[in-house]
């Protein structure tokens, strides 16, 4: 059924008895033209394309638990089109204008919202990184504006600019930037998969992938054998298992990655803001909690949990950042497992094997992605050959060096992106 | 209203608050719910979605409704649990979440398009037309949610941090942690215990419980005094443990100042930092609500709650009581009301053949099926035996049985049990390695069991620590833990609340399951149950039971929803206490910072460093003339800079050589003793890592130096190479970088300051370019190195850190009498752009040697980190950007750092996109600016005109593609 | 967390940072084929259990520890001098 104010109108006249389930819960067929490993955002998204872009509908997306349950419904939800590197620049840019019509497109209210978003800079070598990077954006086609201390001091007044340890000399501000609701961006593209035909399958766990000769065939799982002619991993932190399955070793290390949120406040911070000496970045949610996230622990862990010294970092940088944070009460923390990758930017390409795909390497910037992602991750299956926006997330760059995309330059080090 | 003979506050201090304007008077002891209570006020808040009036639920840390906000200007703290907060003379205390005043809540509108607000009914509207979501539907959205409000000034309140250690830790001081802490403390391990009330008893502070014969407050009196007498015994009151975490890490916060009026001195929160060998988790119970239709008025409340006001407070929370339970406890709770003299109109118990344990009306079978009362309960109706009845009250207790706080067994991922005899979800077992439940948060619920478990717990701790358990025997209590049904809601007409923060109804759980989110996390995040402050303690269970319910699936099947730290929402300023303002990372200070500032010097951080700007003299406005006057004051007769910042690091060893061989991508063993060699250090993938030079002062004894920003990171390198990859190398080495400043003197009249402050001069032949070795300044050993980062003559000069300050300054004296002064890093820029030399501006992590053109410094000769990586294809070649010098066409036409460079006639787009600028500069010298930059194939386009564009900055300018070295290619001046 | 470090003793979490996989003990040979070195430099068994890593005590003894830690419950096993794991093979 389509959704509309109209129908929450009449509905809600009625009992709201008439509201249908939002996708159904049909068994595993026993084969499928297109089997997509890993019911997270970028899986649902894949789908979805697949169908609406490419007709394609004979496909099953296998999860092993619940629809969205992994990083799309863990993270702290922001959306942008800021980087500085070519790969990057074209992939992000193309994602953005996904979201910008992605209501539409799944009649599906995910919430985004461009309320824009500040990567503040402290030092003259920030700003000219910055400046180069907002540059870039601007080449791309996208927006940003270089702001300096005062026209910062404007957006964002509550900001401490005379105490702080690391003086404000201004920031990048790209106004298109934003954030969404993360899960209903999982469900819209869930209940779209869906209403095309797709097979959304829970608690189907993939147990092995079935290659002969060189080509695959199906994947095996706890809900029994199902046969693909093409078969799409894209399972995030879970990439080296699944891949092994398929004796591949990927350039992927997880990680724990923590976020947080606190009570609900009346509004008080508009934007997106991220801090430059240290990693912080916070939006306040509709609902009036104010969210935010930091740096990854740095040890491997599949745990979605972390541990008390990042937490109370993030705090720190909070503080310092914006005094009044202080008076905001942490209410929840929770972790999510991110796929890291050698230059901290994606993967999204064919594998030595006939018909399998391989969608990771997320690091921890994987919910903006997700249209893009599962745009790209469609025209590639669907076509055998990579969409032009994600050309660059090639499987073999670092073996060869060429087009690495390190936005953080610290080097192929997974922890430290 | 109040109760006399009642209560643990002390009646003869009377303590006055303000409530929404108006002046309250309770007593030391009371929770502002527990004095507002007394004054009979029961509406405190207005809830999320619906702005329904609402009043206390709870008396704990659990209260989902009674949220408040406390103090005033920038210091009010929002979000504060009426039940927990207590009340001191000041206190200023508002309701939140309200549109005008909290009895005509304008909000409360929502209230009557109920139908229309259910679950997620957000997702299905407000996306026509596009443009109005974020121009008027969120902005509305926004304004309606939240809750309290907070200033977005600084709290003038400050916070602590503190870490403990311990044997145990005994989280929760009821029967159970009591007695776990007297067994560990009389075996002689080091005990914390910490309980989140003002004062440690648990629940036998509000229940009438006998322990040893005597009354349970009594019993937990005397056991306080004997654990307070105990040297290896720490009691924390007013404390609640927030979080566990790997290897028994726990945080905790405790309330220090909360509940008195502001003291400079006193901070409002600590947040501790424990870590224990062991743990006795005695947390408790929370009671269960029930959710029948319209449960959410002010006056209806947990069964405990009502005897917590009763005995704690000496409050009664009504005057004319009816209760609803599915277990003895409500008949326990009527009883010790009556004995209070209070009236109790009747019992409902939804079970049939109960007995009753007073003289009051008894309705078994019997269920709530509607209540009344606009701003507070009023009347109730009552469905039983097939018939309706409708019963004045005004305030209604409820219980649903108990929930064990399993909450920190969880923390670490794993889930709790579901017991289906208990009917509770049960710790899992060894849920956190070496923390041991005990009492009712794992299930006991008669008070005998609780000190039988406690004394347990505490005895398998104290065999973990090797520990001999001393002879303590457990007082007799009740083991009479009651009866009880489940009962999670009630059908009926009209909403029936779950979660009241959250304003989730059982309808809005039908919905979910209805529109197919069955999985208990679906649920969860579409309904937004458990989502709110109180994180759903008391209503998660119910709400996955009517999943379960709707789902046709049984509990165990439909799980829970994972807990997650912290226990209790734990505000930020205590969590990062002493991180405002400079308190974030700690500051580094040269020894010239005194002389610096004093000279006028602005600072700017460099990494954790202050370095200076530039020097003003009289009469410069503009940093730029500041600026050029000391490039020409070094490039015509001598300039001094501190450049102590820069790391150095003291390598000896036999080894040395073969190590450093190892680690730079050039050669060091070619090096002479006395003699210096710029060095660039790779990262094994190839890339650059650092640069900087190295000192051969002896034959086995090198200095390194390190730019500033990498100073750490390369040591840390160092280390990783030598231990990891190179443990064969005999060699050693230290960081140096604060036992010696270092300061740069450098201009054509370098030598001469230099001379006149040692002891032995220096001339060409005896110490020409790239020389170094020890010297006497003044009588003190130093070091000199001829290195030059401006192209000039010129000399570092190191001291030991404490005489730097001395040296600093009679340098600058001595170099003013040349014509020469101190400069800072404005001109060192200068200097060094001119010069063509790079920093982390041009190594800033994703060029390669070759890219800088350096490509040939990496030796063939040897192996060395990064090398065999550089070699891949992908890093050098004319694909790649490479470094080059530009300037621009016209003099006056400013170059731009971070602007993209394009073919002159090309559009300013990515697929044109031809490289950028790096760093830029004004020079005085040749009066033009010049910049260095990356473009592609760049060494080959010597001459080339680009074109920069700078869209931010709006900024075109043409430039010519130029060598890198703009000042002395040859290299005279440095070498004369 | 906590760490055993060999020389100092049972130290917080705080005073450690971790650079990764023991992989990185096993650097190649300068000659070894591409593969290797891009084994070496990029890909990961990343395993979900036990794992071997390489953590750096620096802000204590400046050792760098081999610790044998689980990656789902975040356990650690044991540590080592980097450089005795390395000798030993």
């Amino acid at each position: 059924m389509r959704y509309s104010g109209l129908a929450v109108l009449a509905q809600g006249l009625t009992g709201n008895k008439g509201w249908r389930p939002a996708w159904r819960d049909p068994a595993p067929k026993d084969a499928y033209d297109i089997v997509i490993i890993g019911g997270g955002g970028h899986g649902l998204a894949t789908a979805f394309y697949l169908a609406k872009e490419h007709g394609l509908t004979n496909i099953a997306v296998l999860e092993k638990g619940y629809l969205g349950g992994g990083n799309i419904g863990r993270n702290t939800t922001i959306v942008r089109a800021n980087y500085g590197l070519p790969g990057n620049s074209e992939f992000y840019s193309h994602s953005l204008k996904l979201w910008e019509g992605l209501e539409a497109d799944l009649n599906y209210n995910v919430m985004h919202s461009q309320r824009g978003i500040i990567n503040l800079f402290h030092s003259d070598g920030q700003r000219d990184a910055y400046a180069r990077r907002g540059n870039a954006m601007i080449n791309q086609g996208d927006d940003a504006i270089l702001l300096d201390t005062e026209g910062v001091r404007k957006i964002v007044p509550y900001l401490d600019f005379e105490q702080t340890r690391f003086p404000i000399f201004g920031g990048l501000y790209h106004k298109r930037g934003g954030t969404a609701r993360h899960d209903a961006v999982a469900w819209g593209f869930a209940r779209g998969a869906d209403r095309r035909g797709v097979d959304l399958i829970q608690n189907c766990e993939v147990t092995g992938i079935d290659i002969e000769n060189g080509k695959v065939t199906g994947v095996q799982t706890s809900r029994g054998a199902i046969r693909a002619k093409k078969v799409g991993i894209v399972v995030a932190g879970r990439s080296s298992q699944v891949a092994a399955m398929a004796s591949m070793r990927l350039p992927i290390e997880s990680h724990v990655l923590q976020a947080f949120v606190t009570e609900g406040l009346k509004p008080v911070i508009d934007n997106v803001i991220t801090y430059g000496m240290g990693h912080f970045y916070i939006s306040q949610s509709d609902k009036g909690g104010l969210v935010f996230g930091g740096d990854l622990d740095f040890y491997a862990s599949y745990a979605a949990r972390g541990n008390l010294p990042m937490a109370e970092h993030v705090m720190e940088a909070g503080l310092t950042l914006m005094p009044m944070i202080g008076k905001a009460k942490m209410l929840r923390s929770w972790g999510g497992i991110m796929d890291m990758s050698p230059d901290g930017s994606p993967i999204i390409d064919k594998t030595h094997i006939d018909g399998l795909y391989l969608n990771c390497g997320w690091c921890y910037g994987g919910f903006k992605a997700v249209p893009g992602s599962g745009h790209t991750f469609a025209h590639l299956i669907a076509t055998d050959r990579p969409h032009e926006a994600a050309a660059r997330y090639r499987l073999d760059r670092f073996a060869t060096g060429r087009g690495l995309m390190d936005e953080e330059a610290t080097g192929s080090q997974h922890n430290l992106h | 209203m109040r109760v006399e003979g009642r209560g643990r506050i002390d009646r003869s201090q009377p303590v006055r608050f303000s409530f929404d304007g108006k002046t309250v008077t309770g007593f030391k002891g009371d929770t502002v719910a527990s004095a507002l209570l007394a004054r009979d006020i029961r509406l405190m808040g207005r809830s999320f979605k619906y702005h329904r009036p609402r009043g206390v639920l709870t008396a704990g840390s659990e209260e989902p409704n009674a949220l408040i906000q406390v103090g005033q200007g920038h210091a009010m703290i929002p979000n504060v649990r009426a039940t927990v907060q207590e009340i001191h003379d000041g206190l200023t205390v508002t309701s939140q979440n309200r549109m005008g005043p909290l009895d005509r809540d304008l909000m409360a509108v929502n209230d009557l398009l109920w139908p229309f607000l259910g679950a997620g009914f957000y997702y299905k509207t407000f996306m026509w037309p596009r443009a109005f979501w974020e121009g008027l539907y969120e902005p509305i959205i926004r304004r309606a949610a939240g809750l309290g409000r907070m200033t977005r000034g600084a709290s003038p309140e400050a916070n602590e941090r503190a870490f403990a250690h311990c044997d145990v830790l005994v989280i929760g001081a009821g029967p159970a942690g009591l007695m776990a802490a007297r067994t560990a403390a009389e075996a002689g391990a080091d005990v914390i215990v910490i309980d989140e009330n003002t004062e440690i008893g648990g629940r036998l502070l509000s229940d009438s419980e006998e322990i040893g014969g005597k009354p349970g407050d009594v019993w937990a009196g005397e056991m306080r005094e004997k654990l307070a007498a105990m040297d290896n015994v720490r009691i924390m009151t007013r404390t609640t443990v927030t979080g566990v975490y790997d290897d028994l890490n726990f945080g905790a916060l405790e309330r220090v100042g909360q509940h008195l009026p502001h003291e400079p001195d006193l901070p409002r929160e600590c947040f501790w930092r424990i870590r224990a060998k062991t743990a006795v988790l005695a947390a408790g119970a929370l009671e269960r609500p029930i959710a029948f239709p319209m449960n959410d008025r002010p006056g209806i409340m947990l069964a405990s709650a009502v005897r917590s006001y009763l005995n704690r407070y000496g409050v009664a929370p009504g005057r004319n009581l009816t209760l609803f339970a599915t277990n003895d406890d409500a008949h326990r709770t009527a009883a010790e009301m009556q004995a209070a003299g209070l009236r109790v109109a009747a019992v409902i118990d939804s079970r049939t053949g109960v007995e009753k344990q007073g003289d009051y009306r008894l309705i078994e079978g019997g269920q709530v099926i509607g209540t009344k009362g606009r701003h507070g309960l009023r009347e109730i109706t009552v469905r039983h035996g097939g018939r309706t009845e409708d019963i004045i009250t005004d305030c209604l207790a409820m219980s649903g049985g108990w929930n064990p706080s399993v909450h920190l067994t969880c923390h670490l991922g794993a889930r709790p049990v579901w017991d289906a005899e208990a009917k509770a979800f049960l710790p899992a077992p060894n849920a956190v390695p070496g923390m041991i439940p005990a009492g009712a948060c794992n299930g006991a619920m008669s008070t005998s069991a609780c000190l039988t478990q406690g004394k347990e717990a505490a005895t398998e701790a104290l065999k973990a620590l090797g520990l001999k358990t001393a002879r303590i025997t457990v007082p007799k209590a009740s083991d009479e833990a009651g009866s009880g049904s489940t009962l999670w809601y009630v059908e009926g007409k009209g909403r029936a609340w779950l979660d009241f923060a959250n304003d989730v109804t059982t309808k809005d759980i039908r919905l979910a399951a209805q529109e197919g989110f069955i999985s208990v996390e679906h649920m969860k995040r579409y309904t937004t149950q458990g989502m709110a402050p109180d994180q759903g303690k008391s209503s998660n269970i119910a709400a996955l039971a009517l999943l379960a319910d709707a789902t046709g699936r049984g509990i165990p099947e439909t799980g829970t929803t994972t807990y997650r730290p912290p226990f209790i929402p734990t505000s930020i300023g205590a969590m990062a206490a002493g991180a405002e303002a400079k308190g974030f990372a700690p500051e580094r200070f040269t020894t010239s910072d005194r002389a610096m500032r004093s000279w006028g010097a602005p600072m700017i951080t460099a990494g954790l460093w202050y370095r200076p700007s530039y020097l003003p003299k009289r009469g410069e406005t503009h940093w730029r003339q500041s600026c050029d006057r000391e490039v020409r004051m070094v490039r015509e007769a001598v300039g001094v800079v501190d450049v102590s910042t820069l790391g150095k690091i003291d390598i000896q060893g036999p080894d040395a050589a073969a190590f450093l061989d190892f680690v730079y991508c050039n050669m060091f063993s070619t090096l002479k003793p006395g003699r210096v060699r710029y060095g660039l250090m790779l990262r094994e993938d190839g890339h650059v890592m650092d640069d900087g030079t190295t000192a051969r002062l002896g034959e086995n004894h090198y200095v390194m130096t390190t730019t500033t920003a990498a100073a750490g990171q390369v040591m840390t390198h160092l280390e990783f190479v030598h231990q990891c990859l190179r443990p064969d190398l005999d060699v050693a080495f230290i960081s140096a970088t604060e036992q010696w400043a270092q300061f740069s003197v450098a201009g054509p009249k370098a030598r001469d300051l230099i001379n006149s402050v040692l002891d032995q001069p220096v001339d060409n032949e005896s110490f020409p370019f790239m020389a170094c070795g020890e010297v006497m300044i003044h009588g003190v050993k130093g070091r000199l190195f001829r290195i030059s980062f401006s192209g000039e003559h010129a000399y570092e000069i190191a001291i030991p850190s404490r005489y730097g300050e001395a040296l600093f300054r009679d340098l600058v004296a001595r170099a003013e009498t040349l014509g020469g002064g101190a400069y800072g890093m404005e001109a060192l820029n200068v200097l060094r752009l001119e010069k063509g030399f790079i920093t982390h501006s041009e190594i800033h992590g994703r060029v390669t040697a070759d890219d800088v053109g350096m490509g040939r410094m990496v030796s063939a000769k040897k192996d060395c980190i990064g090398k065999t990586a550089s070699l891949r294809p992908g890093l050098s070649g004319e694909h790649r950007e490479q470094l080059v010098g530009l300037k621009p066409k016209e003099p006056e036409n400013a170059l731009l750092a971070g602007a993209h460079l394009f073919r002159e006639g090309d559009a300013a787009t990515r697929v044109n996109d031809q490289g950028y600028i790096t760093s830029v500069a004004w020079s005085p010298t040749f009066e033009t600016h010049i910049g260095l930059g990356f473009l592609l194939n760049g060494r080959a386009r010597m001459g080339e005109t680009v074109r920069m564009v700078d869209h931010l900055r709006d900024k075109t300018t043409l430039c010519e593609v130029c060598d890198p070295v703009f000042f002395d290619p040859e290299g005279g001046r440095a070498r004369g | 967390m906590q760490i055993t470090c060999p020389l100092c003793g049972a130290r917080d979490i705080r005073e450690f940072s971790i650079k990764g996989h023991e992989t990185y003990l096993h650097r190649p040979d300068p000659e070894a084929a591409p593969e290797e070195w891009n084994d070496y430099l990029h890909n990961r068994e990343n395993p979900a259990g036990e794992t071997r890593e390489l953590w750096h005590h620096g802000s204590g003894c400046g050792a760098w520890l081999l610790v044998t830690r689980n990656t789902i419950t975040h356990e650690v096993l044991g540590a080592q001098l980097a450089r005795e794991a390395r000798n030993a093979g």
